[in-house]
């Protein structure tokens, strides 16, 4: 009773509370819930008027042939194979580039911090060009390879590596150095298994971000068996939109997956970005 | 003492040395993957250039011809409605479902997860979702918007609606990802301050507009630069929502997506492309910089 009164919460202020979050699960969700009736409908039920909510029977034959158009374990291959090259490289390239600008002193250091910070200010598009003539150059279009590459030199996560690094108390690199570790050694044995955290939000913030881009696979990947899935997708439109069933059912296995990843590891998703918010 | 000096610099240098060994393949990468292709892209800019090759040199050409189309201001016209549309929405929207979410009732995992879904989603897929919703004929949003008395409209065919169709599903996907770090900011916030305000006799309402937003500005401020620059580079929904070569297409069309259409779909226009890309660095430049002026000023007057 006393905890409520802390709260201020009226029965009626709840109950308005609950109208308000069912009303807006219901705009963020029912859309999801309606792809997913419609990938289940014959092509008749989609197109009938007045609007059908629930087919008669269960189409499950659209997933088997939106899947004969689309080769979607490639695409999912793809596109995880692209994370994975993402994700590792980045952990070597990026934290280890975090780790000098959190503990190491050179000369220049701060002219090349504000560098990277003025880089990270330009928008994408402004490279996409030249990217694009350079992997012509070095062959790496319609390459996986290709995809991942531009994505390894992330600015971003470099400041929030940093930022890890730097709520480790100092004292355990100099115990480390008193017993004559390397820096390397410091970096690799001492401090990155105390960053875990952040290398989790690091993997799970490029795992989005490979897995929503759209333009740069559009752009270095024409071939349909190098293509992500997003890409993949893409090209649903325009070839089959006629036949919205089928279509529904290739976005059901698209974003299926991640929901249930998303679901079950969603304090790691959610911590991850928050961090996305925590520059500035 | 002279030698204890050597000593001490030989291990600055040591340091110094590694560090730059450390620093080195992210820097290299930079220079390959940005800092050239931003010099080489500027250059292009100043080239009438093809798919292949590097084309010729046209001095200020780009820039003129750019003032002189109607789809390029037709385009930076759509984006700046996109960000004035949309930026105020989803930082209002974001806040005030966050607020209801931060509540302590029952089942708010449940409607934490089912918010934020659309967060997480490829922005192809809610693409061809939407798209379907959006539907003339067979589409649900007509069919709500019929049953509630309005008439059926053509979302993604009609050079009027078009632009409110992609700040419709824009403003969704992106209220869901800010919905959760607003929400973190808002837990981020000491609960003794409620705890004292609600002892002296403060309501809800007084909470929320005398505690949780004055404390959550820098998280505003922060998601307003942000979106601003999210929206600003708009292009996967117009891209997949709106069937191109049609004028819905042109109407609805950002920066971005002219960009894209003239670097990489037209077979001449590639170094116009660039300067598209251009203009847009320049205006989400002068933007964030603005953003920053105000920050500082404000937190001088606040002091």
């Amino acid at each position: 009773m006393k905890r409520n009164r802390l709260q201020g919460e009226s029965p009626l202020s709840r109950v308005l509370n609950h109208v308000l979050l069912i009303f807006a699960s219901f705009l963020a969700f029912g859309p999801f819930v309606w792809m997913f009736l419609t990938s289940i409908k014959t092509y008749e039920e989609t197109i009938r008027i007045p609007l059908k909510f629930l087919p008669d029977v269960a189409q499950w034959n659209n997933y088997a042939t939106i899947s004969a158009k689309l080769n979607f374990p490639r695409l999912y291959l793809n596109t995880i194979l692209v994370t994975i090259m993402a994700v590792l490289g980045q952990l070597l390239i990026v934290t280890l580039c975090a780790y000098a600008f959190a503990r190491l002193r050179f000369p220049g250091k701060n002219v090349i911090f504000l560098g990277m910070l003025a880089l990270m200010m330009i928008p994408g598009q402004i490279f996409t060009i030249p990217r694009f003539k350079l992997m012509v150059k070095l062959g790496l279009t319609n390459t996986l390879v290709g995809l991942a590459l531009p994505n390894l030199f992330n600015i971003f996560g470099m400041f929030l590596m940093r930022q890890f690094f730097s709520t480790i108390p100092r004292e355990l690199d100099e115990a480390a150095r008193i017993d004559g570790c390397s820096f390397f050694r410091i970096y690799w044995n001492v401090l990155l298994p105390l960053v875990k955290p952040g290398l989790t939000t690091l993997a799970i913030l490029t795992m989005l971000s490979t897995w929503k881009d759209l333009m740069w696979p559009l752009i270095n990947n024409s071939d349909a068996s190098k293509m992500t899935l997003a890409a993949g997708l893409a090209m649903l439109i325009g070839e089959h939109t006629t036949y919205y069933e089928q279509v529904m059912a290739g976005g059901v296995i698209a974003v299926l997956p991640l929901i249930v990843l998303f679901v079950i590891f969603q304090k790691q998703f959610v911590e991850s970005i928050a961090h996305s918010g925590i520059k500035g | 003492m002279k030698q204890k000096s050597t000593h001490f610099n030989r291990l600055k240098r040591y340091e110094a040395g590694t560090a730059y060994l450390f620093v080195l393949p992210m820097l290299a990468g930079l220079l390959i993957f940005s800092i050239i292709p931003f010099v080489q892209n500027i250059l292009y800019s100043f080239r009438k250039m093809g798919t292949f090759g590097e084309g010729t040199f046209v001095g200020l050409k780009n820039y003129r011809d750019l003032l002189q189309d109607e789809t390029f201001w037709l385009a930076l016209k759509n984006t700046f409605f996109y960000a004035i549309v949309g930026v105020p929405l989803v930082i209002i929207l974001s806040i005030f479902f966050a607020n209801l979410l931060n509540k302590n009732i029952r089942g708010r995992t449940i409607y934490r997860t089912l918010l934020y879904i659309p967060a997480i989603t490829m922005p192809a897929a809610i693409s061809i979702l939407w798209r379907w919703i959006l539907n003339y004929q067979y589409g649900i949003f007509n069919y709500f918007m019929e049953k509630l008395g309005l008439p059926r409209v053509s979302w993604l065919g009609d050079v009027k609606f078009v632009r409110w169709a992609i700040i419709l599903v824009l403003v969704w996907s992106m209220v869901s990802y800010y919905t959760i770090i607003m929400l973190a900011a808002m837990q981020g916030i000491d609960r003794s301050y409620y705890e004292a305000a609600r002892i002296d006799g403060a309501t809800n309402r007084q909470l929320f507009f005398k505690i949780t937003l004055p404390l959550l500005g820098p998280m505003i401020f922060f998601s307003m630069i942000m979106v601003t620059i999210g929206i600003l580079q708009i292009f996967d929904f117009i891209y997949l929502m709106v069937d191109r070569d049609t004028l819905p297409y042109t109407y609805s069309m950002s920066l971005v997506t002219y960009f894209y259409e003239c670097a990489f779909n037209k077979s001449s226009m590639r170094g116009y492309g660039a300067a598209i890309s251009v203009v847009l660095a320049v205006i989400i430049m002068i933007i964030t910089i603005i953003q920053m002026v105000v920050k500082k000023y404000w937190i001088k007057t606040e002091e």
